[in-house]
């Protein structure tokens, strides 16, 4: 017990020198004068306005990722003290004095400077040699396209490192399996390729390719465990479950937790507001809460109601009606009922309130105590400013000749009789004689003569209509459709009979008091789900590129320019090892089937561990790269050269394990093997070479001469920026 | 089980006299085959090829319009192509009897998978009327019988049944990819089956290099040579039968389109360089773009400015024609007083509407879709504009200076103020725009085949015309452009927003049914729709099929003993039903990855599959059941009781659900009285 007073306490550490001085050289790389330039580069305009946000706590929705990415940006931002106001809207705007420029990049060039000592980690753990480890993390520091983009307030740097740290500690668990399963160590790094996994979905939804490779080869080890017939089959069973623990449930409530705390953190009411559902406006500070705080939360008879279409798009509105009637005759020569407008109208607006009344019942206002209205009662739809019933009938729309048209009646005594009979129908609900409620309540509205439901369908009116959107009664329903389904967004009890007192009321605003929350989990999968199906407006670029150009640098994307000299940081690789990546990667599938079909013949050039361990270095490095690179061949947004560095990455950490390979086993001769040792020196210092040379364009703080930046366009789609004077 | 099958498919085959559905495309293109006229599709042409062979036989003369569902047939002659179809599509069962009984040496097996498959009222169907997919079905069929045939001859290669199957495998690979691109996933699994049976034999040492080599150039020449010649001799008939100009021209560049007889190209004699005060039209390279067009429209308010709207059109028209005139002068270059001038490489000119008389102009406005473009517009009164109508007219690839070729130079216009380049997105333009496609000043400078354009028609008297015989596209190149052509066309199929759309998702569940024709409750109603109680058995199947399978993978990589009996049931359940597994995996889930627009009929072929599973799965499922009871003969009751009552269910609900594909008159489900009372199961069928 008292063992510490007889055996000194004694702590050895065993520190890598090479992982020190290459963390040092990785730091010095990416931190040098980091807050220069002092004006907004590239995608940080982009960027820059989530983290205003974060720092102002106002909601947003931005469907380009998760949100984790944003949040480690905008943690830089607190803890530099940003206040968030900083209109981010040109590229190459000077930051104000507020604005912390050297924390706000921090976190991204420090992430990009950990791949460095990272990359000699992983090589190590595949069990290569010092020698190749140490050129694996010399080859990432002098990678000019990773420099650039790990000193900016970009996102690509922090994926890569979360990334290589799953694959990292996807080995150092998979060697310490080995020695001691279970162990503290064991859970430690098993656990941690969860939640790098799950930190690198929460960065861009790209880092999922990465994810499915590692749960991959977990799944070939899990296999060849089930396979091991020394284990029991209770230890067995204790291995996969643990796995699929740590690599299943644990990355999956880590993403739960981003979204947690992204939606605590952005809780006030933003411009983003509008493409959410009303419930979810309801929920944030300010906007929607402000108006329908203290609403009834029963619609009765009697109810003043706005109608919100649950779609809403192209943009959100409301049902809506005006004095004006349908044109006689349309442009193509069609006739309508000339009855009065039922329109969709984006804006707030008197005209976008009605009125619920039960057909057998002629009061408008809500009787002592409210009756009510539930799912599959029939109700008639009153128009507040008109006391015009909505009404549906056989003559085609406007727009959509197969659907019927929406009006509210105005009777002509033309035998054309009114009918304005609607059966409510709640979609979801949860018993069948369940309650319309404000908000919470998603219904149709179906029409009782003639089955037909209302629906938005997109079309904007031409000018007799004032642009609103046009809403028809669609008589195929077809199935369930967001555009059929309409919610309650303000709402209060009527209470005057006359319609003066009513005009009077209909001004005033909505005011009493109930309030209400949404669970996290529905606040949770509707964001995500908003976010999946946002559609970005328009897919081209200046310095978009498809994915043919990135393996062979065809493109490249200016950064910035300094506004006064030709001074300016521009996203160029290093050619050379751009090029020789691609080289190895070649190399490694011929070796690699080339070895295959030997094997399948039982010809074995490799040793049974070397060969296993080629195989390992292949499936992450060359299938990392791989899975990195090809599914953008199937995306159809518009596409960069940055979004390759995350596969770059992959293939750097496969030339070493090529040229080692080269070296130990198809260099025979000593002779051979020193003269390929020095083909690598020479090529190394050519690519130092070429770093060097593209210096000025990746940190951006010399200005070049026309005449030697016109010499360093290398290739004719370069783009490099030469000011005429 | 053929005859059972032949009866049912063609049981009544003859109703409804009209055209139900899709039989307005496919009939009508089977038509155009026997017309002779040239026309578009988003499918290779095979099938459509077939059905109208068949309608040749059988004496349709092609004379009917086909214009839209509903149309009665009359005294056409429609039995003949509705009965290829059937006769294809009663084929399946048997096919599908056949092959489970060579995957799995089972006749109860088999004649399960045939029942659910005889029984299913949208597999009926779908083959009672003129479409593509019994034929695509029937081909895939074949090629999976004929590759389980051959893989069953592996121990006698070389033998003539070896090379029958082997290339009849090939043959039907060819025939499922000529009647639809979905053909492609059955070529996946043959290719995926060869792989891996080619590395079978490769690692078997007692076989030479030598043989393997043999067994690989055999597979090379029957799977990949022999595939590609039918299907490109498909092409060949194609263009070969289809030689005179009809509704499809518009979507081929200006060399395919001479080779039509009837086109204003076949044969044409045009002058050969433009001139100013030529009458041209100007067609974008890319395909299935179309002409530059404009029209007396306007944009509307709010979307740039309200001026003459200028789109690309892809048929031919009037409003297509644009006069080339100089930049400086208004003067009438056709007046015989003045000599001809040639337009030049690097010219600044002009280009008036000759309908309107409007001159093509651009401006720092917004383009109406395509945002970061700048607005193309008609400005100006009778050829009187400002200078945004100036536009400098380039050759890609030629110096300055030169003149410019019709047809045959690839030019570009530059306009002068803003120094963007004309060119279309490939939009859609909203109904304001009459749906034609949207063109654009783009001021990125890349080079696309969006932004090049080429001169086709030339009008200009004072020049002689000379003969266009340079216009001979080799059939390679032609071939390559119709599959541009059909690829566009399918990525163009893309769903509206405020529309229901079927989802990949709906399918297996057989969530909702297409309507074949009939709405109200006096028309003749079909409704396709799979009999629910073979979907779900189907559906079911799959779930627990995963299950045993690991279940049965894991116990052997454990190394569990399994009995003999057991054993060679497990064999069965792995390797034959993983061939079908993976068939319906291939044949349904790349849908997930389609945007463009799906309907319900696409998941028949992965159905077939997945039947072929059921029958697979309930015979082992059941005869592992009968292995574990101890008394043989209570084993032996057992299984024929479970057997028994899986045909007979089918059969019931056959019964049940037949009015869907035989048609029904009468009120809608909703309704006590109608033939359907009560077989509403799911609120989304809408019969």
């Amino acid at each position: 017990m008292l063992g510490f007073l007889e055996r000194p306490v004694v702590v050895t550490a065993d520190i890598n020198l090479n992982v020190v001085a290459l963390t040092a050289v990785g730091l010095l790389s990416r931190l040098w004068q980091l807050a220069y330039p002092r004006a907004v580069v590239f995608d940080e305009v982009y960027y820059g306005q989530y983290i205003s946000f974060y720092m102002k706590r106002i909601f947003f929705l931005d469907g380009s990722g998760p949100p984790f990415g944003h949040m480690l940006l905008a943690l830089g931002g607190y803890l530099g003290g940003f206040d968030g106001n900083f209109l981010w809207n040109r590229i190459g705007a000077e930051y104000s004095s507020n604005v912390p420029v050297w924390s706000l990049r921090l976190l991204p060039a420090l992430t990009g400077a950990l791949l460095v000592p990272m990359a000699y980690q992983i090589l190590l753990e595949l069990g290569f040699s010092h020698c190749a480890a140490t050129g694996a993390a010399l080859l990432i520091l002098i990678e000019n396209a990773l420099i650039t983009q790990a000193r900016l307030m970009l996102l690509e740097s922090v994926l890569i490192f979360f990334n290589l740290l799953a694959v990292l500690s996807y080995l150092k668990f998979a060697n310490s399996q080995k020695q001691r399963p279970f162990s503290l160590r064991w859970w430690f790094w098993l656990t941690l390729t969860g939640m790098a996994c799950s930190c690198a979905v929460g960065v861009k939804y790209v880092g999922v390719f990465t994810y499915l490779l590692v749960l991959a080869v977990a799944g070939v080890h899990a296999w060849h465990l089930i396979g091991d017939r020394t284990l029991s089959h209770v230890r067995v069973l204790c291995h996969l479950l643990a796995r699929a623990a740590a690599l299943l449930v644990v990355p999956a409530l880590m993403y739960l937790l981003f979204f947690y705390v992204h939606l605590t953190l952005v809780c006030r009411s933003g411009p983003h507001d509008q493409i959410m559902s009303s419930a979810f406006q309801a929920s944030l500070e300010g906007g929607l809460a402000r108006i329908t705080q203290g609403q009834p939360l029963e619609v009765a008879y009697g109810s003043q109601v706005t109608l919100k279409n649950v779609f809403g798009k192209p943009v959100p509105c409301w049902l809506h009606s005006h004095q004006s009637t349908y044109p006689m005759i349309y442009e193509n020569g069609r006739g309508s009922s000339h009855q009065q407008q039922v329109t969709c109208y984006p804006f707030k607006d008197v005209n976008n309130w009605w009125i619920v009344k039960d057909p057998g019942r002629h009061p408008l206002v809500v009787s002592n105590p409210p009756r009510p209205v539930r799912h599959g009662d029939i109700v008639q739809l009153v128009h507040g400013m008109t006391t015009r019933f909505l009404n549906t009938h056989d003559v085609a729309a406007p727009l959509s000749p197969h659907s019927q048209e929406v009006s509210c009646y105005v009777d002509y005594n033309i035998s054309m009789p009114s009918q304005n009979l609607w059966r409510l129908d709640i979609v979801n609900r949860e018993s069948d004689t369940e309650v319309w409620k404000t908000i919470l309540s998603e219904v149709r509205l179906v029409h009782v003569n003639t089955s037909a439901v209302l629906k938005l369908s997109g079309a904007h009116l031409p000018d007799w209509g004032f642009r609103q959107l046009e809403v028809v009664g669609e008589k195929l329903s077809r199935g369930y459709h967001e555009s059929m389904v309409w919610n309650v967004e303000e709402h209060r009890y009527g209470k005057s009979q006359e319609q003066k007192e009513r005009e009077l009321e209909l001004h005033s605003p909505a005011q009493m008091d109930v309030s209400r929350n949404l669970s996290f989990m529905a606040r949770f999968l509707e964001l995500q789900w908003r976010m999946l199906t946002v559609k970005s407006d328009d897919s081209e670029h200046k310095y978009s590129s498809s994915p043919l150009d990135w393996v062979t640098l065809d493109t490249s994307i200016a950064y910035w320019l300094h506004p006064r000299t030709s001074a300016q940081i521009h996203l160029l690789g290093n050619i050379v090892i751009w090029a020789s990546a691609g080289l190895a990667t070649a190399v490694y599938a011929l070796l690699f089937f080339w070895y295959l079909l030997r094997r399948r013949r039982c010809i074995r050039d490799l040793p049974e561990g070397c060969w296993l361990r080629w195989v390992l270095a292949g499936a992450l490095c060359a299938g990392g790269w791989a899975v990195n690179y090809l599914p953008f061949f199937l995306m159809e947004k518009t596409l960069f050269l940055y979004h390759y560095l995350p596969a770059l990455t992959f293939q750097i950490l496969l030339l070493p394990v090529v040229l080692q390979h080269v070296a130990d086993h198809l260099c025979r001769s000593p002779l051979l093997r020193s003269v390929f040792g020095s083909l690598v020196v020479a090529w190394y210092s050519c690519a130092c070479h070429v770093f060097n040379t593209l210096r000025p364009l990746t940190y951006g703080d010399r200005s070049l001469s026309p005449g030697e930046l016109r010499a360093l366009r290398w290739k004719d789609t370069w783009d490099i920026l030469i000011r005429k004077y | 089980v053929t005859l059972l099958s032949f009866a049912t498919r063609f049981h009544r085959l003859d109703e409804p006299p009209h055209i139900c559905w899709d039989e307005t495309h496919f009939g009508k293109m089977g038509s155009y085959y026997i017309n002779r006229t040239f026309f578009f599709d988003v499918h290779p042409p095979l099938g459509k090829m077939l059905i109208g062979l068949a309608g040749y036989l059988s004496g349709y003369d092609g004379t009917f319009l086909f214009q839209k569902p509903g149309d009665k047939y009359e005294h056409h002659n429609y039995m003949g192509m509705r009965g290829f179809c059937a006769f294809l599509g009663s084929l399946l069962v048997p096919f599908a009897y056949l092959t489970v009984l060579e995957l799995s040496r089972s006749l109860p097996a088999a004649l399960l998978s045939a029942a659910l498959l005889t029984f299913d009222t949208g597999c009926l169907t779908l083959s009672q009327y003129i479409l593509l997919d019994p034929i695509l079905m029937f081909f895939i069929m074949a090629a999976m019988l004929s590759m389980v045939k051959y893989n069953s001859c592996a121990d006698r290669p070389f033998s003539a049944p070896w090379w029958f199957w082997l290339s009849l495998t090939g043959i039907n690979l060819a025939g499922a990819l000529g009647v639809k691109f979905v053909g492609l996933f059955i070529i996946l699994q043959v290719g995926w089956n060869t792989i891996s049976d080619l590395w079978h034999l490769f690692g078997d040492l007692s076989l030479s290099v030598v043989t393997v080599g043999k067994h690989l150039t055999a597979r090379v020449l029957c799977l990949i040579v022999l595939p590609l010649t039918l299907y490109t001799a498909t092409y060949a008939v194609h263009f070969m039968v289809l030689n005179k100009s009809g509704p499809g021209d518009g979507f081929f560049s200006s060399a395919f389109q001479a080779r039509l007889s009837g086109n204003n190209l076949h044969n044409a004699s045009i002058p050969e360089h433009l001139a100013y005060g030529s009458v041209i039209t100007v067609k974008n390279l890319r395909m299935a773009i179309g002409y530059l067009h404009s029209h007396r429209h306007l944009y509307p308010e709010g979307i740039g400015a309200r001026q003459q709207q200028v789109t690309t059109y892809l048929h031919k028209d009037y409003n297509n024609l644009w006069i080339i005139k100089k930049h400086n002068t208004n003067a009438d270059p056709l007046d015989p007083s003045f000599p001809v001038e040639f337009v030049r490489h690097g010219d600044i000119i002009r280009l008036e509407h000759k309908e309107t008389s409007r001159n093509l102009h651009s401006h720092y406005h917004e383009a109406p879709l395509t945002r970061k473009h700048y607005q193309v517009t008609g400005y100006g009164i009778n050829g009187t504009g400002d200078s945004n109508d100036f536009w400098r007219i380039e050759v890609v690839n030629r110096k300055f200076g030169n003149r410019i070729k019709v047809l045959r130079s690839r030019i570009r216009l530059i306009h002068l103020v803003t120094g963007c380049v004309l060119g279309s997105s490939g939009k859609v333009l909203p109904k304001w725009g009459w749906e034609q496609l949207e063109v654009t000043c783009t001021p990125y400078l890349k080079e696309t085949l969006n932004s090049i354009w080429n001169v086709e028609d030339h009008i200009n008297p004072k020049l002689p015309n000379i003969s266009l015989d340079v216009l001979h596209p080799t059939f390679p190149e032609i071939l390559l452009e119709s599959h541009m052509v059909m690829i566009r066309g399918n990525n163009g199929l893309k769903p509206k927003d405020n529309e229901f759309t079927s989802k990949p998702w709906h399918w297996p569940i057989n969530y909702q049914g297409l309507r074949f024709s009939g709405i109200n409750d006096t028309d003749f109603r079909v409704y396709l729709l799979g009999n629910p109680v073979v979907w779900w058995l189907n559906l079911l199947s799959i779930v627990l099929y995963v299950l045993l399978g690991s279940i049965i993978a894991i116990a052997v990589q454990r190394g569990a003993h399994l009995p003999a009996e057991v054993e060679g049931l497990s064999q069965v359940l792995l390797q034959g039903g993983g061939q079908l597994l993976l068939g319906w995996m291939l044949h349904y889930f790349p849908f997930f990855l389609m945007g463009r627009i799906l309907y319900f009929h696409h998941y028949f072929p992965a159905m077939l599959f997945s039947s072929m599973l059921t029958g697979i799965l309930w015979d082992t499922v059941l005869q592992l059941c009968a292995w574990s009871l101890a008394s043989p003969f209570l084993a032996r009751g057992m299984y024929a009781a479970g057997l028994l009552s899986l045909l007979l269910g089918t059969a019931y609900s056959f019964y049940l659900f037949h009015p869907l594909a035989y048609g029904m008159v009468g009120p809608l489900a909703q309704d006590p009285r109608s033939p359907m009372a009560g077989l509403r199961w799911l609120e989304s069928w809408d019969f």
